[in-house]
């Protein structure tokens, strides 16, 4: 309980983030840097300063596993009476292996059901620290094709890719596939029918598209940065059926649009 | 979409919507037949016992009034000629009424339409009652402290001085089993029992009498209605409608005068016990409470014959519902915008333990929770009991009506009710048949003179009055929190004399023969419930805006006390002042005045001049520090967020309100306990009461209920639900009211429906007593008000009850709509 570690927020009352009600423990620092990050706050790993309706404030904090946990559980009720539990979300998490590892393993011992939601970019090392203690894994996968990936991400994708085998591979969690769908990256059919098949081979339980939006903004500009995305509108509820029926055909896979 | 959303699993009979829709075919109107009756019985029996002349009134009203059978209906019995009409009762009190003939037609809340004739009518009767009301009496019989109080509007007793006490569920069980024939013949042993000479004798056989004599106007009343279905089927040509009216004629020659035989009989007998305990009487939240345990047997057997099948029981309690719905009350103006919304507050509850701690749900359970959904009105109240073993699906069928943003149910939980009853004094059996009335009040049914609702205490004035008083002995917080206490018990202390007067204004002038007949045990102790005939009796007054308390007691301790960034002189004047954010022109003028008299009444252009741009500096000045001592309370932890030093302050000063109300007992030898809800009451009282400090401003509402003030619950439904569990609900064994709004979102699907359910039964686990849902987004709310026209059938959850938003005056309007609204994350 005395390791410590980043974060930049605790959302309780979270209803999408895997079963039940949930509280989501936001970690600081990714090694990725999507254009269309809704949380531009996360990205660094150190505190920072943003610009909030015009005031500052400092986005990050170091806080124990204990500190986390006494407000974590104070939604205990809600999370056994729900199927609920704790959500490690960022970020990317798996970058404070130890930290996320040591709070998914005191949410485990509390009771509660445990989720982590992650890119997977990161050593495997870590992904190995987390899965133990892991109830369900929502995995972001954005793109099969790894040049598109890393011109959009900032990375290439088979890290990411050779992670996501070895998280099915495990047995030790049930996967979920998310797939941020953004136009002009991977809204057409057939980017999204293979991404599809690629978390059918996984054995995911379920694949989730996600619609772009806009939300994050404002961030960038509290952040003093320019928003990558420009004006890029949401892809419209014709897109996105289109898009789930394509996943679905491609793979015969469990798809829903939304968390 | 529309169709997986929908609450309701049985198509609903055409008859419905067509009786629902002529209901709210035109504005309520006042009818006078009543009181003249009354007036006229009256006048006839001057001398005679007051309890027997009540029932002699009783029995001539019922065989005077215009009685009606409308188009369509299958149950019977209205109050009055027009739908939603009401009746009005001289005998409470009177003259608010005649003052406000001309302005009850067009005031903002609950208006309703009065003819010339019928002012006229009232006109010539209403001297008759100078001086004999409730009100005279109890004025008379309160202490000019407790007067005092109420001038200074630190609490209201308002409602039982104008009107009757209701609040009641009476024993409608009784009636279904044994008829009003059968009370009749329980009245008549008791008295051919008395031995003449005893020393109580007149007494006894006089309420004996009474109630005999108004049981038997009951029966009365149904032949009537019988006699006029019969002569209606003659004249009809329709063959259908002819066989529906025969049907009525036949069932209401046997009910309420005998026991029900069919489900049919039991819906009839039911609405008339409901319909004339509000004519006998103006109180209102007269409370149908068990109903899918006292009519099942009547249900089951009918099925299990063929009468019913489940689609003609459920058009039958449709039915129900909607006359439910027919009845109403006009209230003063005042009052009415404590109770906005026509709200009659028929309580009507589902589910839970029986007496045996079995669970209780039945097929009628959900046949309930159907009707609100197929009718969408106001009432009746459905509210719903949970405990660990409520099935599932009972939940989730409630949830699902929740979702259709009704704002019913409302939830309750045995796991404290039941407990906090017992400690009340009630056997484990008594306790577990609990039932709601009116807002959130737990009674045991039909053995209960309750006084729920006995007056609205705003725990916020006594704050004011601690700045009011000498602020140089408040030397540590604690000294500041006893004088906070201090303030506040003295009072309780008024406020009790207040309701005991009016408690002994009612069992003087108003006992009520017809209600006693239907509340154990008075015909065994020869007593009306006003008198103390109850088993059990209380005196509820709900104290509001624990919330507002709580964070300005933690203001004052950490910004005076603790951190010294403001002295209480300077808090003091920032409330006086509203904060210094909007000095009036009469504070302008008067410092310009003040700083022309300081130079000495100088009439020359620049001093004066100089003396308006000091003035202005001041001002200017006073403004800048008022924001800044806004900011540093902005700052600081809100009841509502799961901070314990807050809620912890918060729990200790609702208890303070609790703590000095039980030491007090009442002339019906029973004892107070406290309630904490609003009704509406703390959006008009919350505009009698200046800034207090916690930022709120002066006259804006105080915060409803034990919810935190609207806007400051910044973590989320479960870090706010969190803090209100932290009360001691067992305490305010009245009943707490805890506000919720939730965006559709939030409930979307079957997994919402779920979490939904979890988070009330969490809320529950934690020990919390109530719980109601608004779900309705802020959009459809300001579009509603924008164009009401296109929102008449909205309905909202204002406090212990739902009403139309379209009814409700602006400023409540706008409190709902400023609510927290928790989305979905």
């Amino acid at each position: 309980m005395s390791e410590t570690g980043v974060i930049f927020d605790i959302q309780r009352f979270s209803l999408h983030d895997g079963p039940g009600i949930r509280t989501i423990v936001f970690l600081k620092g990714c090694g990725m840097r999507c254009r269309w990050c809704c949380n531009p706050e996360s990205q660094r790993r150190e505190p920072e300063t943003m610009s909030v309706d015009g005031r500052p404030r400092t986005v990050g904090r170091r806080v124990s596993v204990a500190e986390t946990m006494d407000v974590v559980l104070r939604d205990a009720a809600y999370y056994r009476r729900s199927g609920g539990g704790l959500t490690l979300s960022g970020g990317e998490c798996l970058l404070q292996p130890e930290f996320a590892a040591a709070l998914l393993a005191a949410a485990k011992s509390a009771g509660l059901n445990t989720a982590v939601e992650s890119a997977a970019f990161a050593d495997t090392a870590a992904v190995d620290a987390v899965l133990p203690y892991t109830d369900r894994f929502l995995l972001d996968i954005k793109h099969m094709d790894s040049a598109k990936h890393k011109a959009f991400c900032g990375q290439p994708n088979e890290r990411i890719h050779g992670n996501a085998q070895r998280i099915a591979e495990s047995g030790d969690t049930e996967l979920t596939a998310r797939v941020p769908v953004i136009p002009g990256f991977n809204d057409t059919a057939p980017e999204i029918a293979a991404i599809a098949a690629f978390a059918k081979r996984l054995g995911a339980a379920e694949i989730c598209l996600l619609p772009y939006h806009g939300y994050g903004a404002g961030k960038y500009a509290g952040l003093g940065r320019e928003y990558p995305m420009g004006s890029v509108r949401p892809p419209d509820g014709g897109t996105m059926a289109r898009l789930a029926e394509a996943a679905r055909g491609a793979a015969g896979v469990r798809c829903r649009i939304g968390g | 979409m529309s169709i997986h959303n929908s609450a309701s699993d049985m198509p609903i009979s055409p008859r419905i919507p067509k009786l629902a829709a002529a209901l709210f075919a035109k504005p309520p109107e006042i009818e006078p037949a009543r009181a003249v009756l009354l007036t006229e019985s009256f006048r006839a029996t001057e001398g005679e016992l007051t309890v027997v002349r009540k029932a002699k009134a009783f029995a001539r009203i019922l065989r005077g009034i215009p009685i009606v059978i409308h188009e369509s209906e299958l149950i019977v019995g209205s109050s009055t000629l027009a739908p939603r009409g009401c009746q009005t009762y001289p005998e409470f009190s009177f003259e608010w009424l005649e003052a406000e003939f001309d302005t009850v037609a067009s005031r903002s809340a609950d208006p309703f339409y009065i003819s010339e004739e019928t002012k006229a009518a009232l006109r010539a009767i209403h001297p008759y009652w100078k001086g004999r009301g409730t009100s005279d009496l109890a004025f008379s019989l309160m202490s000019p402290e407790a007067r005092r109080a109420i001038d200074g509007n630190f609490f209201t007793p308002g409602n039982y001085f104008y009107n009757g006490v209701g609040h009641v569920c009476a024993r409608y069980d009784k009636v279904l089993a044994i008829g009003f024939g059968g009370i009749i013949r329980e009245a008549a042993e008791e008295l051919s029992r008395l031995r003449q000479g005893a020393r109580d004798y007149a007494r006894r056989a006089g309420f004996l009498k009474a109630v005999i004599l108004s049981c038997q106007a009951a029966v009365d009343y149904a032949a009537r209605y019988s006699s006029l279905a019969r002569e209606m089927a003659a004249k009809h040509d329709d063959p259908v409608r002819k066989t529906e009216l025969l049907e009525i004629a036949a069932v209401c020659s046997r009910v309420p005068e005998r026991g029900a035989r069919s489900f049919r009989d039991a819906c009839q007998s039911f609405w008339f016990v409901q319909q004339l305990i509000q004519l006998e009487s103006s109180g209102h939240s007269i409370s149908p409470g068990r109903f899918d345990q006292y009519m099942y047997p009547y249900y089951i057997k009918d099925l299990a014959s063929g009468a019913v099948t489940p689609e003609t029981a459920q058009e039958l309690i449709d039915c129900v519902w909607v006359k439910l719905n027919d009845l109403n009350k006009c209230r003063d103006a005042a009052s009415a915008e404590g109770f906005a919304g026509y709200s009659l507050f028929q309580n009507l509850i589902v589910g839970g333990q029986d007496e045996d701690g079995r669970d209780a749900a039945n097929d009628l359970s959900y046949m309930c929770i159907e009707a609100s959904a197929h009718v969408r009105l106001p009432q009746p109240s459905l509210s719903v009991r949970v405990w660990n073993g409520s099935p599932g699906e009972l939940l989730i069928k409630a949830a699902r009506l929740t979702r259709s943003g009704v704002g019913l149910p409302a939830y309750y939980n045995d796991e404290v009710i039941i407990p906090a009853l017992m400690n009340r004094g009630l056997p484990l059996a008594d306790a577990r048949d609990y039932c709601v009335i009116g807002c959130v009040e737990p009674q045991k049914p039909g053995k209960t003179e309750g006084w729920h609702d006995a007056a609205f205490f705003n725990l916020c004035r006594p704050l004011e009055e601690v700045f009011g008083g000498d602020l140089s002995a408040l030397v540590t917080y604690d000294d500041f929190y006893a004088e906070y206490r201090r303030l506040t018990e003295y009072y309780i202390e008024l406020l009790v004399n207040a309701d005991n007067a009016i408690d002994a204004a009612h069992a003087e002038r108003a006992p009520l023969p017809f209600l006693s007949a239907l509340v154990d045990d008075c015909v065994a102790r020869g007593r009306t419930v006003q008198e103390g005939g109850a088993v059990y009796n209380f005196t509820g007054p709900q104290g509001f805006g624990v919330a507002n308390v709580a964070d300005s007691l933690l203001a004052v301790k950490k910004l005076v006390y603790e951190q010294k960034r403001v002295t209480l002189e300077e808090y003091r004047d920032a409330l006086a002042a509203d904060y210094w954010r909007n000095p009036s022109a009469g504070d302008i003028a008067k410092r310009v005045a003040e700083e022309i008299a300081a130079r000495g009444a100088n009439t020359d252009p620049d001093a004066i001049a100089a003396a308006v741009i000091k003035a202005a500096r001041v001002g200017a000045e006073q403004k800048a520090q008022g924001d800044r001592l806004l900011a540093m309370i902005a700052e600081l932890p809100k009841y509502g967020n799961d901070e314990p030093e807050v809620d912890e302050i918060a729990r200790a000063a609702a208890n303070i309100y609790a703590r000095a109300l039980e030491r007090y007992e009442n002339p019906r030898g029973g004892r107070f306990q406290a309630g904490l809800y609003p009704v509406s009451a703390n959006v008009p009282l919350g505009a009698q009461t200046g800034a207090t400090p916690d930022g709120r401003l002066a006259g804006t509402p105080v915060a409803d209920g034990v919810s935190p003030a609207a806007g400051r619950d910044v973590n989320g439904p479960t870090a706010a639900a969190n803090s209100v569990s932290k009360l001691d609900h067992a305490i305010a064994s009245n009943g707490t009211l805890y506000n919720i709004k939730f965006h559709p979102s939030v409930l979307e699907g079957e997994s919402g429906l779920w979490n939904f359910v979890a988070f009330v039964r969490a809320y529950f686990d934690r020990k919390g007593s109530h719980m109601q849902f608004n779900v309705v987004s802020r959009e459809t709310l300001l579009d509603a008000q924008r164009n009401p026209g296109a929102y008449k059938s909205l309905v909202v959850r204002v406090a212990g009850y739902s009403a139309l938003f379209t009814s409700l005056s602006r400023a409540l309007q706008d409190d709902i709509i400023n609510r927290t609204s928790y989305q979905s994350l």
